[in-house]
């Protein structure tokens, strides 16, 4: 008690130690929280639960380094991550292009936007993970229909985001752009696109999530590799700390890539008045 | 010469219920080249529709606009319009702002940049041509749209109550700093504004309107010298004069406004 009474106007005279000290303790807390979950899961799964059915740290662990070193059954475990990213990646660049083009301009033809209201509510209500199967039958066990899956779910997540932010753009702005001389082109470019471009940020970090699982579901669905398969084949033989693995390496996957979109929509967002709020999820 | 004509010209709204909304009714003025108006009248009364009128951004449900003789059919030919809230493109330095419109007209970038670079600096922004509005305070932002409209050099500008939302020593500021760079152009400037005092200190002639729906009520000259200082303008008694005469047409119109406003309430 004593110590930090004496700590506390310390702090308060230099303010540029206190957010250090304060990312200190939070991570350290963090860490912590960790630890305790996992051994608490080590421990249960060593004493009273049977790890057959729900495994453990340990044993997840041993089956990462298993799969990174000697590979897993269908071959390498790099192979398999670079299926199911190159599935992403293009399920996600198709999706969202498809969707911030037709988003915009759907937000800004307002007649063919009522014409097209109801059949988008209908698409969007029908459960598109189930079009994975669809896709197989299509276009076969190969990439295009993942790619096809990812397309789905990504399109619609990006094209309501977009068409809301075409939509709410602001009237003064436009006229103002149209008094200044701008043709309809160039309204859409200079002030349409670049007011939209906060909304639709906001839809590709959630977007890129749902691309890894339309490849995952797509792979579950049918597949001869990618990490979809690996967590299927996990299922089949009863192996609890496969899927595991599976998952985090897809986590892990995902997290790399909000980062990368975080550092994108830094650059080009410069203009934005910075955040007040220090908390980021 | 006459560069805006409005004869008998009438805007109705679609308003609440399917019932039409009259915003003005028969406006009959017309403004000279180079020539200073000041619009004023109650708040709502519908001023601003006057300006959309003008600018072809609205077109009028009865009678004519012309501009420059040619009834208006969309944006006339050298208009600039100052609107009441801030226009600035928030994802833009203020040079590229003010350079939105040349580039808009088929300029290169780098001579749209050079000749907006000119206006940042008649403005006095010189030395935050790389900022971005957020980051101006509200009297800039109001020197970035007043250069935004003037690196087009319009002959005709409208302005929309453009110094409303600043505060007193801003708005005297931005007013002597509105004649200074008018003076040179030999724009017409159309000012709406429900400040009579704003409209004195500033116009050749006021134009008072009714209130809503509007229409115009009476016209007065400014007996008033240029160049004029704002600020030392109001104490001469030319000025006090011209104020009396007009708020005398004026107060009625401001009374009715706001008992209707109180029955609508």
């Amino acid at each position: 008690m004593q110590a930090e009474l004496t700590v506390a106007p310390d702090v308060a005279r230099e303010p540029a130690t206190r957010p250090a000290r304060r990312r200190t303790r939070l991570w350290s807390v963090r860490c912590v929280l960790i630890v305790v979950w996992l051994g608490s899961w080590e421990l249960a799964a060593t004493h009273w639960i049977d790890p057959f059915f729900y495994s453990k740290p340990s044993a997840i662990a041993g089956r990462l380094a298993d799969w990174f070193t000697t590979g897993t059954a269908f071959g390498s475990v790099w192979t398999q991550l670079l299926v199911t990213l190159e599935e992403a990646v293009l399920g996600f660049a198709a999706g969202a292009v498809a969707g911030v083009v037709l988003g915009i301009l759907l937000g800004r033809a307002r007649f063919a936007a009522e014409v097209a209201a109801p059949f988008i509510k209908a698409a969007n209500a029908v459960p598109r993970i189930v079009l994975a199967s669809l896709f197989i039958i299509w276009f076969g066990l190969g990439l295009t229909s993942k790619v096809a899956t990812a397309v789905v779910l990504v399109f619609f997540a990006v094209f309501f985001n977009a068409f809301q932010g075409a939509r709410e753009v602001d009237r003064n702005l436009v006229d103002n752009a149209r008094i200044l001389g701008a043709s309809r082109a160039q309204v859409l470019t200079s002030i349409v696109v670049p007011s939209a471009t906060s909304w639709i940020f906001a839809s590709l970090h959630a977007a890129f999530g749902f691309a890894l699982i339309g490849a995952v579901v797509g792979e579950y669905a049918g597949a001869d590799k990618g990490l979809g398969l690996l967590i299927s084949n996990a299922q089949g033989t009863f192996d609890a700390a496969g899927i595991y693995a599976g998952m985090i390496i897809i986590t892990v996957v995902a997290l790399l890539a909000e980062w990368l979109l975080t550092l994108l929509e830094n650059r080009l967002l410069r203009w934005r008045p910075p955040v007040q709020a220090e908390t980021q999820i | 010469m006459r560069v805006i004509a409005l004869r008998n010209a009438t805007k109705r709204f679609p308003g609440a219920g399917g019932r039409a909304h009259t915003a003005v009714r028969d406006l009959t003025f017309d403004v000279a080249a180079g020539e200073f108006v000041a619009v004023v009248g109650p708040t709502g009364c519908g001023k601003s529709t006057t300006l959309s009128l003008v600018s072809g951004l609205e077109p009028p449900s009865a009678g004519e606009v012309e501009v420059d003789g040619k009834p208006v059919r969309g944006i006339p030919d050298g208009v600039g319009y100052m609107f009441q809230t801030d226009a600035v493109l928030p994802w833009r330095s203020v040079v590229d702002n003010v350079a939105a419109g040349p580039r808009y007209r088929g300029l290169a970038k780098a001579d749209a940049r050079a000749k907006a670079m000119v206006w940042v600096e008649r403005v006095g922004l010189a030395r935050f041509a790389g900022y971005y509005p957020h980051q101006l305070s509200g009297g800039m932002r109001k020197r970035v749209a007043l250069a935004q409209t003037l690196v087009n050099e319009p002959r005709i500008m409208l302005m929309d109550e453009p110094f409303s939302a600043l505060d007193v020593q801003t708005r005297q500021l931005m007013q002597d700093e509105l004649l200074r760079l008018w003076q040179g152009t030999g724009a017409a400037v159309v000012f709406v504004t429900h400040d009579l005092e704003e409209a004195i200190a500033l116009a050749d002639r006021v134009v008072v309107m009714t209130a809503g729906p509007a229409t115009v009520k009476a016209i007065f000259d400014v007996p008033l010298a240029r160049p004029r200082d704002v600020e030392e303008i109001r104490m001469t008694s030319e000025f006090i004069a011209t104020y009396r005469e007009i708020w005398h047409s004026l107060r009625a119109e401001v009374a009715r406004a706001r008992r209707e406003a109180v029955d609508a309430g």
